[in-house]
């Protein structure tokens, strides 16, 4: 019996390792591919990295062409005064949304440049509602975003253009914001303000 | 007629039928398993040049998501800052502390930071954060409180069948487009009613979302 039997086993043995062998089959060859993903490193590319930076005078497809002004801010070599976008209160709102995330940590909320990071010991920079800065040009602000200013580095990395613009527009409204007199409102929004306050008081 | 086959046989037909059988039950436990425990690592963190702490930097200091992971919105990959991001804080905060070490030689060396990949997308599957993004799916959604974390790891499995829990009915999981970034969102008690709501507004496609193309192109 028992040497009838082990030849059994040992085809048995032989089924599982063919299944074994189809197994051995299974790879992560689908899963990693001979592609570099981006961030990814690679000895072939410049800066080993898979995410290449574009070379120097690449023209940019976005908004804005290749007009020299809506990407430097300058005009002949001097800072434009002039929005070369569109002022909408769309253009503000986003304005407000990419200033909050990029600029407030330093800057502030309102811009008077008491943000956390100056709170935990970077450099004070100077307040948006100082006269110098009051009379400053909106192609002014925009050349600090894009360029960097002082110890601050440029974002031209981190913010595109067209969004650089809306927070250049943000800030001067946020100077215009805090010397603002209530005179200055449009009625409507004075109104609903004074039915606030006038609540308020009665809350009290 | 002569007997080609031994009566032995008889048992080895059995066993191999018998032994078959086994192994393809074994192979369909097997392979949901190693596909769900290998390729996966959650709540494990992973160990990384600097010990990073999005906690700190998140919950403390109030830096936005998309201070660093600029493209996210814009872009398939949500990408990892470059030094130069670092330092914008950096080159004037903790000056020449040695939990830091790895950013100042990225810094002089002008060579990238080179981070440990936490989220490593199979190469079949293809994935965009601005196409998400855009549709309401949160960041905490998939990547958990990482505002709360002080390391990096997983808080989801990222399996097939994972990504088809969303895929099968977004309402479940959808969010306002002005919600997505909200690390401490808590979905509405009639998160149904708001996410067919969303699905609508946001024109999901919700035919095309279970096809095989959509993710495997």
């Amino acid at each position: 019996m028992r040497a009838k039997r082990a030849p059994v086993l040992l085809r048995l043995a032989a089924v599982v390792a063919a299944g074994g062998l189809l197994l051995a089959g299974c790879g992560r060859n689908m899963a990693e591919q001979p592609r570099v993903e981006p961030l990814q490193e690679s000895s072939l590319l410049p800066g080993r990295s898979g995410s290449l930076t574009p070379p120097e005078g690449t023209v940019s497809r976005q908004r804005g062409g290749i007009d020299p002004v809506f990407f430097t801010g300058q005009r002949d070599g001097a800072l434009v005064t002039e929005l070369p976008v569109e002022l909408t209160l769309g253009l503000l709102q986003r304005g407000q949304e990419r200033y909050d995330i990029y600029c407030a940590a330093c800057h502030g909320y309102v811009g008077d440049g008491d943000g956390m990071i100056v709170r935990r010991g970077f450099p004070r920079p100077a307040s948006f509602h100082e006269q110098r800065l009051q009379d400053a040009s909106v192609g002014y602000i925009f050349n600090a975003a894009t360029n960097g200013f002082g110890r601050m580095f440029a974002y031209a990395d981190r913010v595109p253009a067209e969004d650089r613009w809306a927070i250049a527009a943000y800030v001067k409204a946020l100077q215009l914001s805090q010397h603002a007199h209530a005179d200055d409102l449009p009625a409507e929004v004075r109104r609903s303000l004074e039915l606030e306050r006038s609540a308020e008081r009665a809350s009290r | 007629m002569p007997q080609y086959f031994p009566p032995n046989v008889n048992a080895f037909v059995r066993w191999s039928i018998l032994g078959g059988g086994a192994f393809l039950v074994a192979l369909l436990i097997a392979l949901p398993i190693y596909a769900r425990t290998v390729n996966n690592a959650v709540g494990v963190p992973v160990e990384q040049p600097i010990a990073f702490a999005h906690n700190l930097h998140v919950t403390q200091l109030g830096i936005d998501c998309r201070y660093c992971h600029s493209t996210v919105e814009v872009a398939a990959s949500a990408n990892v800052p470059s030094s130069h991001v670092c330092m914008t804080c950096h080159s004037q905060i903790r000056l020449g502390a040695p939990q830091l070490e790895a950013l100042w030689l990225s810094w002089e060396q002008d060579l990238p930071i080179r981070w440990n990949r936490v989220h490593d997308m199979p190469g079949f599957a293809y994935f965009d954060h601005s196409a998400h993004l855009t549709n309401g799916v949160g960041c905490s959604t998939c990547h958990g409180r990482v505002d709360q974390m002080a390391g990096m790891w997983k808080t989801e499995p990222m399996t097939m069948g994972w990504c088809m829990e969303c895929h099968r009915a977004p309402e479940r999981f959808l969010r306002p487009r002005s919600e997505v970034f909200n690390m401490a969102y808590q979905p509405p008690s009639d998160q149904l009613t708001l996410g067919r709501e969303l699905v609508v507004a946001y024109d999901v496609n919700t035919n095309k979302l279970i096809q095989c193309s959509t993710c495997h192109r």
